[in-house]
Formats: C-alpha cells, structure tokens, sequence
C-alpha cells in the first residue's frame, strides 16, 4: 500500500508565523490627518507596550496564498459526501450568503435604534413566527448562540418556572444516548444528572423513567428522534410521566431534520426547544462554526425568556404600520446569554432558507431525509455488509441510523476506527464514530435529503470494497488513509506535551522552549 | 507498550487497580489489563500528599486522548508519595505498569483490608486468563 | 420537490422497493397518530430565488447601515474596515462547509488556522495559551466566571461597572444558576474602576475580579493597582479587553491577568447587527486544562510529518460530560479565521500604526468636540461626553446622516445626558468636524 501513499508529496506545512519576514506589510494606514501628538502624551508609560506583538510581516500575496493553500488540505460539503451523524451536514444553500452579505445586514451597527434596524427586527421577528410554526410552540427568542447555549437557555429557563412557583428542584434527567452536551449543560446550570436507561427497542426505558422521575426532578431532556435514529413511539407516556412530576420536558432540536411537517415537538409534549439552525436551517458549519441555538416556549415558559425579545407594536408611534422593536421590560426574564441580539447574520441566511423551500418544502425536506436514510440503511444490509456492520436496532429509521463495527473487528480484525479512515480515501466523509456509547464500535450515518441515490449507492459501494478489501488484507485499512495530505496523526503526543502555540522567534532563529516536538523537523523562522 | 502480565504478590482490586503491601505502607498503581482498556496514556492527575484515600473510592484520575478513568484506592490511608515522574512520562504507566508506572504511596490505616484483595490467580481468573 | 432535494418520482421508487415499503408516508409509522401533524405547515409554499432575494433586499433597505451614515457607535462592536481578502478567504467553500475538524487527515487547513489563531490571541494577550474561539464577548466573561468557580469553589464575583453592560448581565445570568453572587464596583468620577471600593469588595470568597480594559465608557484603566487589590485573596483575575488595542496597551499577561477573554468582531469581522462575531480566551499555564472550547494543537503523522489535532479534549462535553469544563461544542471556527487572517494583514507593525491612528484621532475628536469629558483620563478609540442638549444632537445628526454615538442612558441612568463617541480609523478629520459642528451649532443654540 506504501506504493499509493508514493504519490503524495511533501506539503508546506509553515505556518503564516514561520513565513513572516521583517518589512513586509499588506496593511497601509489611513493618512494621519490630525496632528501628531507624541504617544507618550496621551497614555501613560506604565500603560503603553513596551514591544508589538509577534505578528506575522507578509504581503498580501502571500496571505492569500498561505490561507489558500491551507483550504486545500480540509474537506468540505462543497466537495463531496458528509454523512457525519447528528451533524445534519445537507447543502448550504448560495444565495443565503449573497443575501447575508447585503451591507443593510452586514454593515448594520448592533447599537443602531430600532427606528433605523426596522428590516433587520421585521426579519428576526418573522423567523421567530416561522420557527414557533415549525416547533408547535407559541414562543420563541433567537438568543442562543448554538445548540449547547440554547440548552443552557432552557435550563435556565426552567429553573426559573421552578423558582417562580416556589420550588427548588435539584435534579434533571437525561437518557444514556444523549449527546454530551447535555450532561455538561445540567451540570452547568447548577443541576445534578441522573441517566435514564435505553429499552430493548431503543426507546427510552419507560419503568426507569417512572422511577427516577420524581418531586426533586426539574426536567427531561430529550432528542425525539433520539441518538438512535429511532423516534420514540412512548413519547406521549414520557411526557404524561413527566409532566405528573410537575417536572418541564426539553426538546433537544439536533435530530429536527427529520420531523419538519411530519410532527411538532410541541404537540408532543415539549415545554422548550432548542433549534440547530446549523443544522437543520442551512447555516454552514464553519468548520466549527458560527451557528445559532433559538429556543422556542410553551406559554407557562414565556415569562422567563432572555431579553431583550423582539416584538411587533401594532401601530405604535401614531403610525398605521407595525413597528418592530427590542423589549427589555421583562421583569421575570432569567436576563442575557450573550452581548446584542444573537448571531443575526445567522438568522438572515436561516429565513431566506425557509423562505426558499416553504411549507411544503420543508415536509419535502424531511420526507426525503428518512427516505435516503432508510434506503442507505437498506443498502448497507445487504449480505457482505450486514454481517460486518449489523444494525443497532433493527427498526426503520429516521433521518440517520447506527451501525455496530463488532462484527468487523471479530471477524475482519479490524476497527470502526479503521474504516472511518479507509473512507477517508475514498474521499468520502466518514461518519461518526463511537457514539451514541451504548453501541459497541458504533457508526452513526445521517445522509441528509440533499444527496442523490448516486451518492448513497457510491457510499454503499465503499463500504463495501473496504470490507471485502479487509478481508484479504487487514493491514490495508488500519494503516489508512494513505491519500490524505496527512496520515494518522499522534494524538497521545500532542496531549502529553502540549503544544497549542507557535513558538516565539529567539535571536538568532532559533525557535523557543515549547516550540514543536522533537520529532518535527524545525523549520527556521 | 508492555506484554500482558499480573504479577505474583501482589493484590488485586476488581477495578483493575493493585497493592504492593509493604508492613504498613503499600504502593498502588492500575493492572495492565486497565491500562489495555485505557489506550494510550496521556495524562495523570495524582492526589497531594497527606490525602486520606479510601478502599473502593477513586483517587485520581488518568486520562487517554478520548477517555477519562477513574482510578481506584484497593485500600486505605494516607498519602505518603506520589509518582512525580508520570507528571511529565504518563506513558510509563502504558510501558511499565507495575514498576514505573506506580502511581501513589500510602500509609495504610487498616492493613487487614488485604484480606479482602484478590491474588494473582484469583484476579487472573476474573479476567478469564 | 424543492430546489435542494432531489429524489425523482423513479428514485422513490426504486428506493421504496429497496428498503420494502410502499410509500414514504410508511417511514414514519412509528410516529403515534396523535402527535402528528395534520395540517400542512402554515407557512407560504416556497420561492423561486429571485424572489426570496428581492424579499430581503426589500429588507435589508429599511435598515440605516454603516455605508449610509457616518457612524460614531461603538459599544462593544466598531466600525472597522474589513479587508477584501477576509471575504474572498472566506466565501472558500473548505473553510465555509466543513464541520469541527473531527477526522484531522482531512482537516489539516482548519486545525492549522485554530493553532495560528491560538498564537495571535496568545500574542496579543500576552498569555501562554488560548483557545480556538469562544461564541463572542459577554458570554465568554461569564464562561470565565464559571472556570474560577470550578477552580477554587468560591461563591462570589466581584466585577467592575466598567465592563460591558451585557457581559455584567450576561454573567448574572449564568451565576445565578450555579449559585454564585456577582457584587459591582463603582467608577470613580474620571469615569475609572474605583481602587478602594475594588479593595473593599475582595474577600476570602472572591471567585474572581473581573474588570475590562479599556473599561465601556473607554477608560484606559490603571491595571496595576486593581490587579494588585483584585489579587490579594487569591481570587482570579480576569480581564475583558479589546484585541485591537493591544498593538499599544499593555497586554493583560504584563499585569497578572489570569484569563483575558473579549470580543473579537474589531478583527476583521462585519457589524452583522451583533454577530456572528467571535470570542477568545486566553489564560495562564495553570488553566490550561481547565479551559473551555476547542484547542489545537501540534503533533506529528506516523510518517513525521507535522500535522495540528484537536488536543485536550478529556476537558470537554464529549468526553467528560456532566464533569465536563464547559457546555461549548459549536462556536465561531469561521469568524475566528477572519480574525486571524486579519491580524496576519495588520502584521506586527500595522497593528500599532493602527492603535496610534486611532489614539491620534480619537484625542483630536475630544478636542474637537469641545464638550464636558466625562472619562478625562486616557482613553484610545472610545470616550463618552456630557451633553446638556443631548436629543438636539442626536435629532441633527440623524438629520445629516450621522450616528452620533451611543446614549448611556439605558445602561447607565447616572449618566442620563451622556454620549459615548467611538473615532475607529474610519472617522476621517472631515467626519469628526461635520459631527463638531453639530454639537456647537446645537451649544450655541442653547445659549442664544
């Protein structure tokens, strides 16, 4: 296999730091058009630094060349398949970022007075209205700024609705599959986590449920379809157990993709929702990030909210047109998350998102994302796969569905680890490994409704040559991927001795304690 | 990393940790079968010195690149030592687990809590070997 | 079927038949009939491109942006000048559609631009290490206040009225919650963090001080002697400071700062109304473990060659869970890379030049304005002034196109009739005088 691996050629792995060289510049002041007061009379020596920081000098040019080169060793939606579970990585749609860069957005000062942001408010506040739609839940504030910050919001939320009526409740359950983020978020909000079991079917374990769910309980979290890929056909009992607990039940929005049009959370029970709308609205991800985290409420939750809420003044002003505005009277809100109004660049490409597809397109949306997840889930059941990749829970699925690796490491003696890298040179994004946890050697794939059945057959099809490759030859997949600008990569060097910044260029070139392992080659500075 | 091994005179504790009693005072360190399950070794948190540690209750931390582990006390007592050098070579514990990579010194409170430790044969049995 | 979907009436079925049902509608049978959906989803069908652009364009027009006024606002997000190499950089579709770089092979671009961006924050600070963004400003105060309570237990935040009104409440928020108490300090009458009640407040249960500098009315503050009082029973210190200062302030690491968060939507980042912007956090070696959010870090592939990884990450929510440092997953990758490229293409000296413009200009526009300062110490790109005849002003600046600043008001009632005036390198002489003008003209009217 080292013959593939032949063809790959050394790469320039400089950082901008190490290609810096004294005197070059692409920035060029503004003309100094007042008079040149001496610095030392306007701050205070004690307070003025004493030498710049060790930033890069280089051209233009060369910055662009840097940053373009670097683009080219990350893979991307744009590029190819991504079918990384509960990530929901579907098309991201051009014109949001055409509409998104217009400057009454871009260039539009957080500060500005609402009078003067009128388009801006109108648009927040129709995508509250699309979003509460969509949630089946009358409220909604864009606040949050992602899923885990949307989290916190709820539980703040709750632990104020508890507050208000006089309760001190200590204790928030969620399911074992949960996503991470939702223990650390209980904890964060001063709570206690207790797990609640998975049932033989993939549900959540209704008898656990019954007993863990109690007077010192503040609130169920819960994904709905779950981690699983499996919509939990409880969820009315799990809510009426809940609810009897007088605890509120949290929807954690990460798997809506599957659901738009087909069933509210709010119908289902669900206080509070979190939304992705990374996720399922179209923002793209950023390579971790910007996203945005809108909750929506039921009415009982409503009070709590963050400020400041976008609202609609009918009339106001003596005027006949609605006046959009920012209220910050809300004497019961649990406050701020986070400084303005939210990631609004965000919300424009989200709105145009749903303005685009519609109601109807939204139905299409998630009809399509079950359909592709159950074909791919049929096609990767097939004999020559099923046998080394079995199913977690053999039920239809929703938008994803986890596969276990057990049969492939008992049989082909190779790991899930093993094969999210083979598929690295099929130049296909692997999905993710390793969770949700219950699953032995997990794989967890969510298609998303914007691939074709070209894609997913393509998919199948490298599954499958990996196994079969495996089968001749363990050693090929566990030394993959060959064709990627790095190989597997020293993770247990990297976290014994840290190395999370470049290193200072000293006199003479040398780089400085706490510069780059001793197995790199040291580049000269 | 090192071949599979659990070595004679030493007690055993179902959390994969062992003793080395020594009187009064025994060292601790985690079996090769927990660092096997661990994967690389990346990082150890020891207790400070003077810490009353407990049998059955976990006194320090390891961690691998994607996995945290308790590490559990097999009896009581105080700390008397700890094994600075893992601050900078966790590995050691990967390499070595029963030489150099020991973990915490104690100054045993009960040292009749031995009685209820597993021998090598007893433990190897509870691992199936 | 919508634009971005597309499985033909053929595809679904060959699909069907594949999975062994016979319509889609029989995918969702697990769903109980009474939590479905009946009605359609009350919302218009979808639009054809065109249209939705037009809709927000319509949109975007009734909104008075930066292009259309000279603007003076400031407040925690400026007008800056974004260079055009941060659009063209970042509409590449590698770095604008990937997910947090999980699979490192194929994410070395990404993971490179976190562990440059680590170095500039770490640079501008003058802290050793940092993390690869926050979600933006006041949030990552509050997150700091969480680090000092899981560091040392104690129950109390002491925190100047100087740091930003929505980090304060931002902060309150999040304390409330794991039950901390956050207690204010007041500024002085030079509009300052006051050394004595800062001295007064600290205690054996202070969690952490925390202060930000240049403070919101734009103070320079004396960080020595606070940082000194802020210290003395072992709280943290942590600052919020403002990156573009940093090419002429003294970094925060220079004072005992333990952990220098801010907003970074003055690098390279659009106004965007608020966000997306992103936030950093810097800290000693001591909390490197203990912090939030993603870090990367160098390594080696199997063949030697260097290569960056996500490191650390028995700290965060995927691993540690309910033991976890932070909630964080998704924060700012992107608006961080627009922070890095832009301080790559300030350079090391750019950044000054630019910290001296502003300085310059900024002490011109005091002058100039000629009105009562109510923060008369040093001050950089921000200051506030009283104003008698303060709804004049603003009514005739609007008039002429100007956004004279932001009212302290709503924030600050003590300072009912007050402005605060931000002279970014975009505020020429020319825009400084047009606003001069209008502050005397308003004056002289007063005094006719």
């Amino acid at each position: 296999m080292r013959s593939e691996a032949g063809g790959r050629r050394p790469e320039n792995t400089l950082t901008i730091y190490e290609k810096s060289r004294e005197g070059r510049r692409a920035f060029v002041s503004p003309e100094l058009d007042v008079p040149e007061i001496p610095i030392s009379d306007l701050l205070p020596s004690d307070l003025l630094r004493s030498e710049p920081p060790e930033l890069p000098e280089i051209s233009e040019p060369e910055i662009v060349r840097h940053y373009n080169g670097l683009s080219k060793k990350n893979f991307d939606l744009d590029t190819g398949f991504y079918p990384l579970g509960s990530c929901t990585m579907k098309h991201n749609p051009k014109l949001n970022e055409r509409v998104a860069a217009l400057p009454g957005f871009s260039r539009l000062h957080p500060l500005q007075e609402p009078q003067y942001a009128q388009g801006a408010l109108e648009l927040m506040w129709r995508l509250q209205r699309q979003l509460s739609e969509v949630a089946g839940l009358p409220h909604v504030s864009l606040q949050p700024s992602a899923g885990s910050h949307g989290e916190l919001a709820g539980l703040l939320l709750t632990r104020a609705y508890h507050e208000d009526n006089g309760e001190q409740r200590t204790k928030v359950l969620t399911p074992d599959t949960a996503h991470g983020t939702n223990p650390a978020t209980v904890t964060m909000s001063g709570y206690e986590v207790v797990k609640v079991g998975t049932a033989e079917d993939g549900g959540v374990d209704l008898d656990d449920l019954r007993d863990k769910a109690g007077d010192d309980t503040a609130c169920l979290m819960l994904t709905n379809p779950n981690t699983l890929g499996l919509f939990d056909r409880n969820i009315e009992e799990i809510a009426r157990i809940v609810h009897d607990a007088g605890a509120t039940l949290y929807y954690d929005g990460a798997n809506l993709n599957a659901v738009l049009g087909i069933s509210r959370p709010g119908d289902m029970g669900f206080d509070i929702v979190h939304f992705n709308l990374h996720k399922t609205f179209t923002q793209p991800h950023g390579g971790g990030g910007p996203g945005a985290g809108p909750i929506a409420v039921s009415d009982r939750i409503e009070p709590y909210l963050p400020r400041p809420q976008v609202v609609r003044r009918e009339g106001a002003n003596g005027h006949s047109e609605p006046f959009f505005d920012l209220d910050f009277e809300r004497p019961k809100s649990i406050g701020r998350l986070r400084g303005f109004q939210g990631n609004f660049g965000v919300f424009v490409r989200s709105y145009a998102y749903i303005c685009s597809v519609g109601g109807d397109g939204l139905k299409d949306v998630s009809e399509t994302a079950v359909l592709n997840a159950n074909y791919l889930r049929a096609r990767l059941a097939e004999p020559g796969i099923a046998e080394y990749l079995p199913i977690a829970f053999d039920r239809l699925c929703m938008h994803e569905f986890v596969l276990s690796g057990r049969g492939a490491r008992d049989k082909l003696g190779i790991r899930t680890l093993d094969i999210a890298k083979r598929l690295l040179d099929h130049k296909v994004h692997p999905p993710t490994v390793y969770f949700p946890l219950l699953v032995d050697e997990a794989l967890m794939i969510e298609p998303t409704e914007t691939e074709t059945k070209e894609r997913l057959d393509g998919f199948a099809d490298a599954i499958r040559e990996i196994l079969e490759e495996a089968k001749e030859d363990p050693e090929i997949a566990k030394n993959a991927p060959y064709t990627t600008p790095v190989r597997r990569l020293d993770e247990a060097a990297a976290a014994r001795h840290p190395v999370v910044r470049q290193a200072r260029p000293e006199a003479g070139g040398r780089r400085a304690e706490g510069g780059a392992p001793s197995a790199t080659p040291s580049p000269s500075i | 990393m090192a071949e599979e091994s659990y070595p004679d005179g030493l007690l055993y504790h179902p959390e994969h940790d062992w003793a080395k009693v020594d009187g009064d005072t025994a060292t601790f360190g985690v079996t090769w079968y927990a660092q096997d399950q661990l994967g690389e070794v990346v990082f150890y948190d020891p207790p400070d010195v003077g810490t009353q540690v407990n049998a059955n209750s976990a006194y320090a931390e390891v961690e691998s690149v994607k996995a945290v582990s308790d590490v559990f006390a097999p009896m009581s007592g105080e700390v008397t030592e700890v094994n600075e050098a893992l601050k900078e070579a966790p590995e050691k514990i990967n390499d070595d687990p029963y030489g150099e990579g020991w973990m915490v010194r104690v100054r045993l409170s009960d040292p009749s809590e031995a009685d209820s430790l597993m021998d090598v044969n007893a433990y190897k049995e509870s691992l199936g070997r | 079927m919508s634009r971005y979907t597309s499985a033909t009436d053929a595809d679904r079925r060959e699909m069907l038949d594949a999975i062994g049902v016979g319509s889609v509608e029989e995918l969702f049978r697990d769903i109980p009939e009474p939590v479905r959906q009946r009605e359609p989803i009350a919302m218009p069908d979808g639009m054809a491109e065109q249209d939705v652009y037009d809709h927000l364009r319509a949109l975007a027009s009734r909104n008075r942006d930066a292009e259309q006024e000279v603007t003076f606002a400031g407040g925690g997000m400026y007008d800056h000048y974004v260079p055009a190499l941060i659009d063209s950089i970042l509409q590449r579709s590698e770095f604008l559609t990937p997910y947090t770089p999980y699979q490192p092979e194929i994410s070395q671009g990404g993971l490179q631009v976190m562990f440059e961006f680590q170095t500039a924050i770490s640079e501008l600070t003058g802290l050793p290490v940092a993390n690869a963004s926050m979600y933006e400003g006041p949030s990552s105060v509050a997150s700091a206040g969480y680090m000092a309570r899981l560091d040392n237990g104690r129950s109390k935040f002491v925190v100047s009225r100087g740091v930003h009104p929505n980090s304060r409440e931002t902060l309150a928020t999040y304390a409330h919650a794991f039950g901390s108490e956050v207690v204010e300090v007041p500024l002085d009458g030079r509009g300052a963090t006051h050394l004595g009640a800062l001295a007064a407040a600290v205690d054996d249960d202070t969690s952490a001080v925390i202060l930000q500098q240049p403070n919101f009315l734009g103070t320079v503050e004396d960080l020595g002697p606070l940082a000194e009082a802020a210290k003395r029973t072992g709280a943290v210190l942590v600052c919020a400071v403002d990156p573009l200062t940093l090419g002429i302030l003294r970094p925060p690491g220079e004072f005992g700062v333990d952990v220098a968060v801010g907003e970074g939507q003055s690098l390279g980042n659009r106004l965007d109304f608020g966000g997306p912007s992103f936030g950093f956090y810097a800290a000693t070696e001591k909390f490197l473990r203990r912090m939030p959010g993603r870090i990367a870090g160098e390594t080696v592939d199997v063949d030697g060659k260097r290569g960056f990884v996500l490191t650390l990450q028995t700290r965060e929510q995927h691993i540690r869970r309910e033991k976890a440092t932070h909630n964080i997953c998704t924060a700012q990758a992107l608006n961080a890379l627009a922070g890095v490229i832009y301080l790559s293409w300030l350079g090391k000296r750019g950044v000054v030049e630019l910290g001296e413009l502003m300085l310059r200009r900024t002490a011109y526009a005091r002058e100039a304005l000629g009105a009562e300062l109510v923060n008369p110490g040093p001050v950089v790109r921000e200051f506030a002034i009283r104003l008698p005849n303060l709804d004049e002003v603003c009514e005739r600046a609007r008039a002429e196109g100007i956004n004279p600043g932001h009212r302290l008001r709503y924030y600050y009632p003590e300072y009912e009739d007050c402005l605060l005036v931000a002279i970014t390198e975009r505020r020429t002489r020319k825009d400084i005088d047009r606003l001069a003008e209008i502050v005397q003209g308003a004056r002289e009217e007063v005094h006719a």
